[in-house]
């Protein structure tokens, strides 16, 4: 009775597997399939460390049943490098240093793989937004707002930093 | 090839970028136990009857231990290097369950199950039964004759210390002003991104094996040993990547209890992996303050005497005991001048939260206190509050009469001249005319100065070690902890820089293990580069002499001729290259009369300090009838030597300042004043600030030279998050002509004080 | 993993009302947004949930053919606010629902929830109170419809019985057509956060300058979200000036009735009330094609 079998796509692998109806999502993916750059930060949606890609939207796991994955496609970080390259996204996370203890840094690369790959164009207060649903101690966005830009393509507006 | 002063990436970028960087929680352990702790529904009284049967007899649970089964000699947690000196020994205030309950969630038992979600439901099902006392919340009420004992015989002073330097009566009566304020702090919490946690088991051979999330895995083995009066070599402590840790992992908070759950179910792994709720509560806080402050300052300006009596919350524990208010005192002499200045702190008991280190150690308190006190003076007198504070500033060549600490480069009117520079001060000072309106706008600034570790207060000690690999590649452990600032990092470049490889050539064993990597005190008072890089300078220099005379017994060239330079032996004269120095990495192993591995294992006992400065210049508009600050454009200089890695120095500006700009208008630890019950402890109710609260945070360094450090280098990890919040509190001023006087500067405090000012 | 008894999967509503009927204890979960937290905090345990998570006949946002905006209770927040028929006919609730919490969080909590919940806090809640939305509640009797403004009973408190499940918003034509306004949301913090208060105006605009109809309604103005129909009835028909706003500032005080808690004082709300009130009229008078 607790336990139910679903069927999902999960980095592009179609899996079937049973699990119990009381696990969330992030349990599932961090303790059944070992994907733990999803990270617990709170385990109520507060600090989008556990940010995925359910259908190409960005969704906290911590508070989406595992039950309700049944038939979706899951993305995690995981399955951003390809062939041992980095996606456009974690690059550009890479090359503007907004990385420091990298503990919120796959949730902020998944959400801002959604925008661009939404093709959609966004402005500097939109893609702060777009990532108000992540925290990050470390950085003070700063960093990871330059490495969303650059992502997305809006280098030529970036601020200036003085050296 | 110069690898200092290079904007390297991290090298665990591509790690975390992928999500592959590993946690204490990422990894799994075979028939992994979960413990969860039985936390008390009072804040102050005593457990009259504690009932476990119920837990203990529901399947799943292994075991329900409670203060009765722990071991009944108190231990410390903070973490210092042991001292020697009982005097100046860590305060030993704790058990690892207590009876006596002095927080609302102190810790009283816990349970041990096959899973976290059994642990929880068999919480449950333990009956307690109080003894009650009223709670204890302020410092005021803690000091009251009458009041209950929190820790039995401290009169819940947990240490009052004063200093005086000259006559300070007759430089105060000497003085043509007298200014007297009085500042609060408010209590903040680290929010890491990462909880606490950690998770134990004992191999087989009996260590008790502790991964955990901690900044200081040398000291956390130590306290370990003590809390459960083992062996100190019985306990192995690993560290694995940290998802971040402000001061908060700088103590021992989860370990000694999860490493002494592993011996209770004979040595399967356990994990205890604090919720968010329970870091905000039950890791450790940041000291509310009350600072009163006494000046005296002469008609041309200069401050004659000056006064300071700080008093400290630290909550129900002792952790990090004086130390952070006797830090105030050390840092309210270093940056300004005076005939005659005293000081007197207290830290007092309460039942809230335990204080203890946080990003600043007490400075960022201070420094609110200070910074606006300096700005109502010199306004007062009609002064520029910028060269009122440039004008009575400490210079280069000061020297601390009490700690010796010497400032051998100061570069804070350097900082002061860029942030003005930056921010338009004079240009903006100059065109602003008054504002009446709906929104007002002021430019405020504030100065700070910090030390860079922690000599002559505590030991300075940090371990390195290099192997040079067959391949002229080196194998680099340090005892010092990334936790997220990119120490690993510069230390590459450090050693790449000292020994003459590329940084590609250096392989930084990351994870600490206290088996295996070097001792280091740990990740602290923004001293890695500092006290750390040296001891990586140290065995690079090592080596370098060592592969030279190796070169010299395989060349017949002196070593004293030789250089390394890009990995090739040269000459030192022309750079002419000799041989490689993958072929003495080589020989070294293999040369079958010559073999000996090149190798280094250099500690660095430091016994200098010095001093870091800079500088916050801030706009803000206020919307007045919302009693809302929007920080338009902010700017902090810094004065931290020569840069290991600019591009990581900034992003550390980035993160102190958006902590400060926290501390200044955000955030706030609160507490039902009848219970002690916390009323917002998780990231929906504490106002950590998100991306669209954060202004753009402009960054820039004056590079000066300080000699004492292995590259020229001073603090940088701590001094970012200091000087924001006055320079808000003085922008504030600036724009309404309201003081206030206690952060955070938040839309209710600031309506309360528009209401009181008749400005609404 | 969350402490949950028992777990079922309704796939339409007729379904969920019959697990309902035969289960006094069991609980509607859609987003989840709301029940897991709780679940987390310990404020309910041993939950035996009836998921209406993927019921699709909840999700739907359409026109009626007189002209009727209906919206599915399980509509997620982010649905609402992208949808063209809520961008089109009433943005307003649109850009309400766009400052819940982040986006992930928007992408999963649905409207149905926000409302069910009985919080004077809900984003979504002002504005369908502006609109004079209804609310149709499916039970085992059939189909019934209530105001919204009646729904709401007092803090938490609304008006569902166990086994009915709330299933459409609607909003009739008469309600949004020739209205425009615009909602403040005034918390700490840009995101992440509850209001401290929240503001929306609709106005209805004749001329550039005659107010033909004006509705001020308000979150945490009081324990449940409300109308201020005196402030209301006052400015009906009246030519838009600043006096008038500083009226409605001062009229719209006189209604409401906020407490003091830990997050704000009465005297701040109050305060916010007055000056809110103010910006939402001015912003939603130039929305409806006032001219200032």
């Amino acid at each position: 009775m607790l336990v139910k079998k679903i069927t999902f796509k999960v980095n592009g692998k179609e899996v079937t597997i049973e699990v119990d109806i009381r696990e969330s999502l992030l349990d599932v993916l961090r303790n059944k399939f070992h994907l733990t750059g999803v990270k617990k930060g709170c385990s109520v949606g507060e600090c989008g460390a556990c940010t995925v890609l359910i259908d190409n939207m960005a969704f906290d796991t911590c508070i989406y049943l595992a039950v309700w994955a049944d038939g979706k496609e899951i993305r995690t970080i995981e399955g951003e490098a390809k062939d041992g390259k980095l996606s456009k996204v974690q690059q550009a996370f890479l090359d503007e240093t907004a990385v420091q203890c990298g503990f919120c840094t796959p949730g902020f690369v998944m959400s801002t793989t959604e925008m661009l790959e939404s093709g959609k164009n966004f402005s500097r207060e939109q893609i702060k937004k777009e990532l108000s649903g992540h925290m990050c101690r470390c950085t003070g966005y700063h960093n990871i707002m330059l490495a969303a830009e650059k992502a997305l393509g809006r280098e030529d507006k970036q601020a200036v930093q003085i050296d | 090839m110069q690898s200092v002063g290079k904007n390297f990436p991290r090298i665990d970028g591509f790690a975390k970028v992928c999500g592959k960087a590993k946690y204490v929680d990422d990894f799994f352990e075979k028939d992994m136990l979960y413990a969860k702790i039985y936390r008390s529904t009072i804040a102050n009284g005593w457990v009259k009857k504690i009932d476990i049967s119920k837990a203990k007899a529901m399947p799943g649970v292994e075991a329900v231990i409670t203060f009765e089964d722990v071991p009944k000699h108190m231990f410390p947690t903070a973490g210092h290097p042991y001292s020697k000196d009982p005097e100046h020994q860590d305060v030993a205030d704790r058990n690892l369950l207590t009876q006596r309950v002095r927080l609302y969630g102190d810790e009283i038992a816990a349970v041990i199950a096959v899973d976290e979600l059994t642990a929880e439901k068999a919480l449950r099902l333990i009956e307690v039964e109080y003894e009650e006392y009223l709670p204890i919340l302020t410092v005021e009420d803690s000091l009251k004759e009458e009041a209950i004992e929190i820790h039995e015989g401290t009169k819940n002073i947990i240490k009052t210390t004063d200093f005086s330097l000259g006559e300070l009566e007759e430089a105060f009566a000497e003085s043509d002003y007298i200014f007297e304020d009085e500042f609060i702090t408010s209590m903040v919490q680290h929010c890491a991104m990462e909880n606490h946690s950690a998770y134990s088991y004992i191999d087989e051979n009996g260590k008790i094996v502790v991964v955990s999330s901690t900044q200081i895995p040398h000291i956390c083995r130590r306290i370990i040993g003590q809390a459960l009066g083992i062996p100190w070599g019985r306990a192995r402590v690993i560290k694995p990547y940290i998802g971040g840790g402000f001061g908060s992992k700088q103590d021992i908070v989860v370990e000694p209890l999860v490493a002494f759950m592993t011996t209770v179910v004979h040595g399967k792994p356990v994990k205890l992996e604090f919720t968010r709720e329970e870091t905000f509560i039950a890791s450790r806080v940041r000291h509310a303050f009350k600072f009163k402050f006494k000046t005296g300052v002469n008609k041309e300006g200069k401050i004659i005497a000056r006064e300071l009596t700080a008093i400290s919350n630290n909550g129900a524990y002792a952790s990090h005991g004086h130390s952070i208010a006797s830090n105030c005192l050390t840092k309210f002499r270093h940056l300004y001048d005076q005939k005659a200045i005293r000081g007197e702190a207290t830290t007092v008991y309460t039942n809230l939260p335990t204080a203890g280190a946080m990003r600043g150690y007490g400075i960022p308190q201070i420094t609110f206190g200070l910074e606006s006190h300096m700005e109502d003076i010199a306004r007062e007198l009609k002064l520029d509050p910028i060269e009122f504070r440039l004008k009575n500033s400490n210079q280069e060549g000061y020297i601390d009469p009490l700690s010796g600490i010497c400032a051998r480069s100061n570069g804070l009117a350097e900082c002061v001249a860029t942030g003005k520079d930056l921010i338009g001060w004079d240009r903006k000072k100059t065109n602003k005319s008054k504002d009446t309106g709906a929104k007002r706008r002021g430019l405020g600034m504030a100065c700070f100065c910090y030390k860079t570790g922690t000599y002559p207060f505590g030991l300075e000690l940090a371990g390195a070690r290099i192997v040079l690999n067959q391949d002229g590649s080196i194998q680099l452990q340090v005892g010092a902890t990334e936790i997220g600032q990119g120490s690993d990092t510069v230390f590459a470049q450090m050693a790449a820089e000292t020994i003459g490889i590329s940084i590609e050539m250096v392989s930084v064993v990351s994870s600490q293990d206290t088996d295996i990597t070097p001792f280091d005190t740990g990740s602290y008072a923004s001293r890695q580069t500092y006290v750390s890089g040296m001891a990586v300078k140290k065995a690079a220099e090592e080596i370098r002499m060592k592969v030279l005379n190796y070169a010299w017994g395989m060349t017949d060239i002196p070593a004293s001729a030789l250089t390394i330079i890009d990995g090739w032996i040269a000459y030192i004269h022309n750079g002419e290259r000799v041989l490689s120095l993958a072929d003495v990495a080589l020989d070294s192993y293999y040369d079958t009369v010559f073999a000996a591995p090149i190798t280094a294992d250099v500690t660095n006992n430091a016994r200098t300090n010095a001093l870091a400065y800079g500088c916050t210049f801030v706009e803000i508009e206020v919307d007045m009838p919302t009693a809302k600050v929007e920080v338009l454009e902010i700017y902090n200089v810094h004065d931290a030597g020569r840069l290991i890695n600019p591009k990581l120095a900034h992003a550390q500006v980035h993160g102190g300042v958006s902590m400060a700009l926290g501390y200044a208008l955000y955030e706030q630890m609160l507490f039902d004043c009848k219970t002690g019950r916390p009323l917002n402890s998780n990231l929906l109710d504490y106002k950590l600030m998100t991306t669209l609260d954060t202004p753009e945070i402009g960054t820039a360094f004056i590079e000066t030279y300080e000699p004492t450090a292995p590259y020229g280098n001073k603090a940088l990890g701590e001094p970012p998050a200091i000087s924001p919040a006055p320079a808000i509190r003085n922008a504030i001023y600036d724009a309404t002509g309201v003081k206030i006087y206690e952060v955070p500067m938040n839309p209710q405090r600031l309506f309360e004080k528009f209401k009181e000012t008749g400005l609404l | 993993m969350y402490d949950i008894a028992k777990y079922e999967e309704a796939g339409s509503v007729q379904e969920a009302i019959e697990l309902l009927l035969v289960n006094p204890n069991a609980m509607l979960i859609s987003g989840g947004s709301d029940v897991l937290i709780k679940l987390h905090e310990g404020k309910i345990h041993d939950a035996q949930l009836i998921s209406i998570h993927g019921i699709a006949e909840l999700k739907g946002i359409f026109l009626k053919e007189d002209g009727t905006i209906v919206i599915g209770s399980g509509a997620s927040f982010s649905q609402v606010s992208k949808h063209p028929i809520v961008q089109q006919y009433i943005p307003v609730l649109g850009e309400a629902v766009d400052m819940v919490g982040g986006p992930q969080i928007r992408n999963i909590g649905s409207i149905g929830g926000n409302i069910c919940n009985g919080v004077t806090s809900a984003d979504s809640a002002s504005t369908l109170f502006a609109f004079n939305a209804k609310l149709e509640i499916q039970g085992p009797d059939g189909v019934r419809y209530i105001p919204i403004a009646d729904f709401y009973k007092g803090p938490g408190k609304v008006d569902l019985r166990h086994e009915e499940i709330l299933t459409t918003i609607l909003i009739a034509p008469e309600d949004y057509q020739g209205y425009s306004g615009h909602y403040i949301k005034y918390a700490m913090r840009n995101a992440m956060d509850i209001a401290t208060l929240g503001c929306v105006v609709l106005c209805n605009v004749e001329g550039g300058k005659k107010i033909k109809d004006f509705r001020l309604a308000l979150g945490v103005a009081a324990p449940i979200p409300m109308r201020c129909k005196g402030t209301e009835e006052q400015v009906k028909g009246r030519i838009f000036t600043e006096a008038l706003l500083e009226e409605v500032g001062k009229m719209a005080i006189e209604e409401v009735n906020p407490r003091t808690s830990w997050r704000a004082s009465k005297e701040f709300r109050i305060q916010l009330i007055q000056e809110l009130s103010k910006r939402a009229f001015r912003q939603a008078f130039i929305n409806a094609g006032g001219e200032l």
